[in-house]
């Protein structure tokens, strides 16, 4: 049998084209004919053109607010002469959630919850930021194993900030692999927070004073686990990019930034640091007891794409060290010391659950606590910590009543995502987009 | 010698003389206040001078204080020295009839978005921004929603007013 190849298209009657000379015919014989001409004129002659868009010899593109290369929600209006950028303007503001209005009528503790939809890739070091800003300001003294545990999670979740941004870097590069690879290892850090608090992205982790509940054992051995198999992978991952030369021929010079220029721009976190500021929060004005540890800051020169990558990879291996340097501190405690998880601040931590159902003392402090009702001393306090982007800081304002008079974020992302236009001026389209993933630029701790 | 507290407001003292008030130290914090006329003055002479040398601007913002007449709005600054390792805290004051105040961004380019953040929010006229329009609001938004005046919820609930949040007198009981 044979086949027809144009799928039965060859069987059907051969069409007549109608060709100029008899549209006109059509149209002419029509009544109708002259109207359907004039709308179709019409709208012909009234195209809106953008004004000055016919002399225009360059390309105005829009680089999100959705677009897959952005990772997050926020635009960037880009001038483009083929595929040199020639200008390129930065709109934020699409998940705006007016986090410092709703902080004036919450009482401390629901703070936290908004804290957690900053940078959400290391919430936990933002929500124990703000616990140490409320420590500050209400005069709690947290205990050593308190401290030592904070650290643990905090250096975790830098972990789990870095992999992402270092891998993401990867994929917009066109190395899917591994940021498919560690993925499986930030999973690793997930559930050790799982363990810990309960949940995983968003995670409202610990109290003021300290953490709600002990950390299990099972959380220890998961801690145990990930430095045991992290290592390893960060190795290969390493091995994977960093002397790749296809990966290096597209970050090296992409998006540098000179120590100056950067610190004009209040640059922070491993951004700065790989311009070649040593400047990092955890050593300058330690917090949490940082200065009991031993580590180095990665330091870089160039400040391009190449060397955040290195920076953040850097950093990835010194906060290991200080996992374990915490993990060892907490497991050579002895006797009661061991069992310690919270300060000792009956007026904003609340009492044990056995308590509260078997003493009036301990309901009364749970209500009170729960419904807000503990008034804040009168004060004004800044306090910063070392988050996944740099200093993360709250400047909070109280008058005494029971939320904060006025309380501001200080978010790396946002300050320093103004100099996008100046680290991609003259760059290709496509390193605009490393540029933009290796700043790490985090919706969410933009908009606040 | 590492600069102290003391040292730098000697510093500010001997160059601004008495216009400079308000000295205090929360939580160890160097915190002053200048006239609003005076800011850019005294940030360049902090960030010029070469003992003081307090060249990054970690943060600014503003706060809305609507019981005080004539200083509505106070401008945030908070400025760190990285070589000496010390921050301090300067504000200046502005009515909010007429809030102008000399922008920071020929100093610091960080200034532009967080001027612009803080004109959003507080409708604060940085005089001599570049590009000085809303960031994180909405163009159309006609009025500044970090003020006091614009309450955060629904005012006819009363289990939210601010006598519950330890403001004011209770309400009557109904």
């Amino acid at each position: 049998m044979m086949l027809c190849l144009d799928g039965g298209l060859c069987r059907l009657p051969n069409r007549t084209t109608t060709d100029e000379r008899s549209v006109a015919t059509i149209l002419r014989r029509d009544p109708d004919a002259d109207i359907i001409k004039k709308i179709h004129m019409s709208t012909e002659h009234h195209i809106k053109l953008p004004e000055g868009s016919i002399e225009k010899t360059t390309t105005t593109l829009n680089l999100g607010p959705t677009h897959p290369a952005t990772h997050g929600v926020f635009q960037n209006i880009l001038e483009l002469d083929g595929e040199r950028i020639v200008s390129a303007e930065q709109t934020v503001g699409y998940i705006h959630r007016a986090f410092e209005k709703l902080a004036e009528r919450r009482p401390l503790y629901q703070i936290t919850t908004l804290t957690d939809r900053l940078n959400y890739c290391s919430s936990p070091i933002n929500n124990m930021g703000w616990h140490l800003t409320c420590e500050k300001l209400l005069g709690v003294k947290t205990p050593k194993r308190v401290d030592y545990l904070r650290i643990i999670i905090m250096e975790l979740s830098r972990i789990s900030d870095h992999l992402i941004c270092n891998s993401v870097v990867g994929v917009d590069s066109g190395a899917f692999t591994g940021f498919l690879y560690v993925m499986q290892y930030r999973e690793l850090i997930y559930e050790i927070y799982e363990e810990v608090c309960g949940s995983r992205l968003t995670t409202n982790m610990g109290r003021i004073g300290g953490f709600e509940r002990n950390f299990t054992n099972a959380a220890f051995e998961k801690i145990e686990k990930f430095l045991a198999e992290y290592p390893v992978v960060l190795k290969e991952f390493e091995n994977l990019f960093t002397r790749n030369r296809i990966f290096m021929d597209r970050t090296i010079g992409a998006g540098p930034i000179s120590a100056d220029r950067a610190l004009n721009y209040g640059f922070t976190g491993p951004n700065l640091r790989a311009a070649g500021v040593d400047y990092d929060v955890r050593v300058h004005t330690p917090y949490s007891s940082y200065e009991d540890f031993e580590f180095d800051i990665p330091v870089g020169s160039t400040g391009d794409c190449y060397d955040r990558f290195l920076v953040r990879n850097g950093e990835m291996w010194q906060s290991l060290r200080i996992i374990e340097q915490a993990y060892k501190k907490v497991q050579d405690m002895k006797g009661a010391e061991s069992e310690i998880f919270h300060a000792d601040a009956p007026s904003y931590y609340l009492p044990a659950k056995k308590d509260v159902y078997t003493k009036m003392e301990a309901l009364i402090w749970h209500f009170k606590i729960v419904m807000g009702e503990t008034e804040i001393p009168p004060g004004e306090v800044y306090h910063s910590v070392e988050g996944g982007n740099g200093e993360v800081g709250y400047y909070l304002i109280s008058d005494g009543g029971r939320t904060p008079y006025r309380l501001h974020f200080r978010r790396p992302c946002f300050i320093y995502y103004q100099a996008y236009s100046e680290l991609t001026k003259g760059a290709m389209l496509s390193d605009a987009v490393i540029v933009m993933s290796s700043l790490n630029l985090i919706a969410g701790e933009m908009d606040a | 010698m590492a600069l102290t507290n003391e040292t730098i407001k000697e510093r500010l003292i001997a160059k601004f003389g008495d216009q400079l008030s308000h000295f205090e130290e929360p939580y160890g914090l160097l915190t002053f206040e200048a006239p609003k006329e005076l800011n850019l003055k005294v940030l360049q002479h902090l960030f010029d001078d070469e003992e003081l040398r307090f060249q990054f601007l970690t943060d600014l913002t503003a706060v809305h204080y609507p019981d005080q007449p004539g200083r509505e709005l106070a401008v945030v600054y908070h400025l760190h020295n990285l070589i000496d390792n010390i921050r301090l805290r300067f504000k200046v004051y502005t009515a909010s009839a007429q809030p102008d105040v000399f922008t920071a961004t020929q100093l610091y380019s960080s200034a532009n978005w967080m001027e612009r953040e803080t004109y959003d929010f507080f409708g604060i006229n940085f005089v001599g921004h570049p590009n000085l329009k809303r960031i994180l609001n909405v163009d159309e938004m006609d009025y500044f929603p970090l003020r006091k005046e614009y309450p955060l919820e629904d005012q006819t609930r009363i289990d939210k007013d601010d006598a519950m949040f330890g403001r004011g007198p209770l309400p009557a009981a109904q």
